[in-house]
């Protein structure tokens, strides 16, 4: 049965991959839904029966290397992580699997597009199911192989190409750092297992590395390295640029990869190895930081983007800030959680706005949106759901995560606790405003454009029923599950797959107006925003007349695409060019081919004088040349024969 | 050998060596007709057939010589083989001055490179 959740989608991305032709376009989509829907209803068993009977497995699939004394095989390791990403993963990829089939049912490449995003869950399994460092690594860069290729789907397009060599790039960044600090791993541990590092963290605690002249404790550098990895996947404060552009990818991509899945990786990578972190409070700290100001550095740009997709992947990009704050104050299964109930709404938001871009004839830009509460409404309760749970709406999924993972900032007493409260108070304010903003600039008021009106319609069904299965999630699977996951006996539910926290539990602590401080921060968002875009659509205009500077600060997303511009991309540039021009073309090409090219044909030129066309001239030379043959071979022939005949020959 | 070369020239009289000499001279104008030549393709044939004329000589003067009946067989068969190939030139030399009009050497040089 594990096996079969793995795999069932690799099968789907191979069938559809190489027989998608014969297939067809339907078949397709309809083959790969079906394997996924099948993996997903299977990993609801597994999580049922692993979150809650206390079930764990490893299965064994294949020895894959063996360096000397360096062991690394393939084996598919379930335990309560694991357990809750396939459920996330399998359920998220499924729904989008069948949103697909609607949503991309005018394109010309249906079973491509199947096949990648089969792959892709296949990859994303393979990560979570991983067993050790290695096979983490092999799903990582295939999770990232197939955001790149999704991202790129419509390859005619050269902004859709551009954003997928930034997110190939960007995370080539930070899987450089993962790549050295699996390297570290195997030189401390010379091991990748899991287990066995796990097992020998603590004696090797007080190992200090030398690293360019610095004193470094080598698990803090391990984890600091994986972690720029995790910063990398998931689109953390630097490394953050690549998310928001990978919106030139089809939406059902975005709702898969780029909110509810792939970008979790990094959560889920810092929650697995939370045994390592665990031992590193400068790691820990350094989560903390980069959460903190992710979740509020990318709430204000939300604030001021203008396509939809744009603020929802800010958004996303802010909530992964959260997780990563919980994580770094060793609130793992805080979130987790929030990555759990994330998936649901944030897919939800995603494939909502997808609906709404359909709707629209691929409109996306909320100023020329409005009034589609009538034309959509299906489409508009979905999107209002999504964003109730996002906003923490009392009682919906992202009450009972986020929340949680306030309190827990207030409750921590590390570093950074203080400044991951405080920026995270602001976020979960902001987050309600852009979300609410999103809703009134699309569903509320007057169309401001006619013309891509006049057509919106509702989503058929079978992009409409999808949303459905999501919002059911972005409701209840806060309520259903806080109590397992947060709430009651979290050492129970989550057992070794998280680092044991010995803490009393935050929430029955918590002032009360702690505990309120989110609703409260929801309700301000909301307000401000009805205000802004219902009761007064004057302000918005106001504000960026007089504040002009601070809107185009976050505008431009506080100015980092124009930084990275010149910091990194005009040296590299430039460099190219130099080693292009001087290195390639003078040097190699001048030296290599292009001169020996170029003095063949100086010689060519001087051989083609021979060639005048005339034949006697060509058989004069053959005379020549035969004259010349005959004396050089049979010279000492003849010599030798006429020296023996001569003397005879007076009596011939 | 004294006795056969002894037989050639009782029967005709006429020593081997001039029978070289004479191919010799006409192996010579032969190849010098050949590239010395500028007017005309037929004169390039009729140069090709007189080297093989005297090559045939040769032939013929040593089968003698030798008293060996298959340098004459040979150059029975060489003058079959000329035979041919003054067919075969005359053919082509009427194709190419249908098609060019011209069957001067100095014209047909298209195979200049």
């Amino acid at each position: 049965m594990y096996s079969a959740i793995v795999f069932l989608p690799l099968a789907g991305a191979l069938i559809a991959g190489f027989f998608g032709r014969i297939l067809g376009d339907k078949a397709s989509g309809i083959l790969t839904s079906l394997l996924l829907i099948s993996a997903a209803v299977l990993s609801w068993i597994v999580f049922y029966r692993v979150g809650f009977h206390g079930e764990e497995a490893r299965v064994a699939i294949l020895p894959w290397i063996a360096v000397g004394d360096l062991q690394s095989s393939w084996s598919i390791r379930v335990d309560t992580l694991t357990a809750v990403m396939l459920v996330v993963v399998n359920t998220v990829s499924s729904v989008v699997h069948v949103y697909s089939i609607g949503y991309m049912s005018d394109d010309d490449m249906q079973p491509r597009f199947f096949a990648f995003l089969s792959l892709f869950t296949f990859a994303m399994l393979a990560l979570v199911t991983a067993d050790n460092f290695v096979q983490l690594f092999f799903g990582w860069e295939g999770v990232g192989l197939a955001s790149y290729l999704l991202i790129g789907f419509w390859y005619h397009r050269p902004s859709a190409n551009a954003a997928a060599i930034k997110a190939f790039i960007v995370n080539r960044v930070g899987d450089f750092g993962f790549a050295l600090g699996i390297f570290a791993i195997v030189y401390i541990f010379r091991d990748v297992s899991f287990d066995t590092v796990f097992a020998a963290a603590r004696e090797k605690q007080g190992i200090i590395l030398d690293v360019f002249g610095y004193k470094v404790q080598a698990l803090t550098l391990i984890c600091l390295l994986l972690f720029m990895g995790a910063m990398g996947k998931s689109a953390q404060f630097l490394l953050h640029t690549w998310l928001p552009d990978a919106m030139e990818g089809p939406t059902p991509v975005s709702a898969l990869i780029h909110a509810a899945t792939m970008v979790t990786a990094g959560v889920f990578m810092v929650a697995r190895l939370s045994p390592l972190f665990e031992l590193s409070p400068v790691a820990l700290t350094a989560v903390t930081i980069v959460g903190a100001t992710t979740a509020f550095f990318a709430a204000t740009v939300g604030v001021a983007q203008n396509d939809i997709k744009r603020v929802i992947a800010y958004s996303t990009c802010s909530q992964l800030g959260y997780m990563f704050a919980a994580l770094g104050l060793r609130a793992y299964s805080a979130g987790m959680f929030h990555l759990f109930t994330h998936a649901f709404f944030k897919a939800l938001l995603f494939l909502g706005a997808g609906s709404v871009i359909h709707a629209l004839h691929g409109e996306q830009d909320l100023r020329k949106m409005g009034g589609l509460r009538k034309a959509a409404p299906i489409t508009f309760a979905m999107m209002v759901i999504g964003t109730l749970a996002l906003t923490g709406f009392p009682f919906t999924a992202g009450f009972y995560s986020k929340d949680m993972i306030i309190e827990a900032t207030h409750a921590s007493d590390a570093p950074a606790a203080h400044y991951a409260f405080v920026l995270l108070a602001i976020a979960a304010f902001l987050t309600s405003f852009y979300s609410w903003r999103l809703i009134f600039m699309a569903f509320f008021g007057t169309p401001r454009d006619h013309h891509a009106f006049e057509h919106a319609h509702e989503s058929p069904f079978v992009m409409t029923g999808p949303l459905f299965v999501l919002a059911l999630g972005a409701l209840a699977a806060g309520y259903v599950f806080a109590p397992a996951f947060i709430h009651g006996d979290v050492a129970q539910f989550w057992r070794s797959s998280l680092a044991p926290v010995h803490e009393a539990g935050p929430a029955a602590e918590a002032p009360i107006w702690i505990q309120a401080l989110p609703t409260i921060m929801m309700l301000a968002g909301f307000l401000i925003a009805y205000v802004s875009y219902i009761a007064l659509p004057g302000i918005p205009a106001w504000t960026v007349r007089n504040f002009k500077p601070v809107n185009a600060f976050l505008v431009r997303k506080w100015y980092f695409d124009e930084l990275y511009h010149v910091i990194f991309v005009m040296p590299y540039r430039w460099l190219s060019r130099m080693l292009w021009v001087y290195g390639d073309g003078a040097i190699i090409d001048g030296l290599g081919p292009d001169g020996v090219s170029a003095r063949v044909l100086n010689v060519a030129k001087g051989a083609v004088r021979f060639q005048t066309g005339y034949v006697y001239q060509y058989a004069f030379v053959m005379l020549i040349g035969v004259v010349a043959l005959v004396t050089y071979f049979a010279y000492p022939v003849l010599a030798s024969y006429f020296a023996a005949l001569l003397p005879h020959r007076g009596t011939v | 050998m004294p006795a056969a070369s002894s037989t050639l020239e009782a029967a005709t009289g006429i020593a081997l060596q001039q029978y070289l000499t004479v191919a010799a001279i006409l192996f010579t104008l032969g190849v010098f007709g050949i590239f010395l030549n500028r007017k005309n393709v037929i004169v390039i044939l009729m140069s090709i057939e007189l080297m093989l004329l005297a090559v045939n000589i040769n032939l013929v003067a040593f089968s003698a010589y030798l008293n060996d009946i298959t340098g004459q067989i040979f150059a029975l068969l060489v003058l079959t083989v000329a035979a041919a190939e003054a067919a075969i030139g005359l053919a082509i030399i009427v194709i190419y001055y249908r098609n060019r009009g011209s069957i001067a050497v100095d014209d047909i040089n298209s195979m200049k490179g």
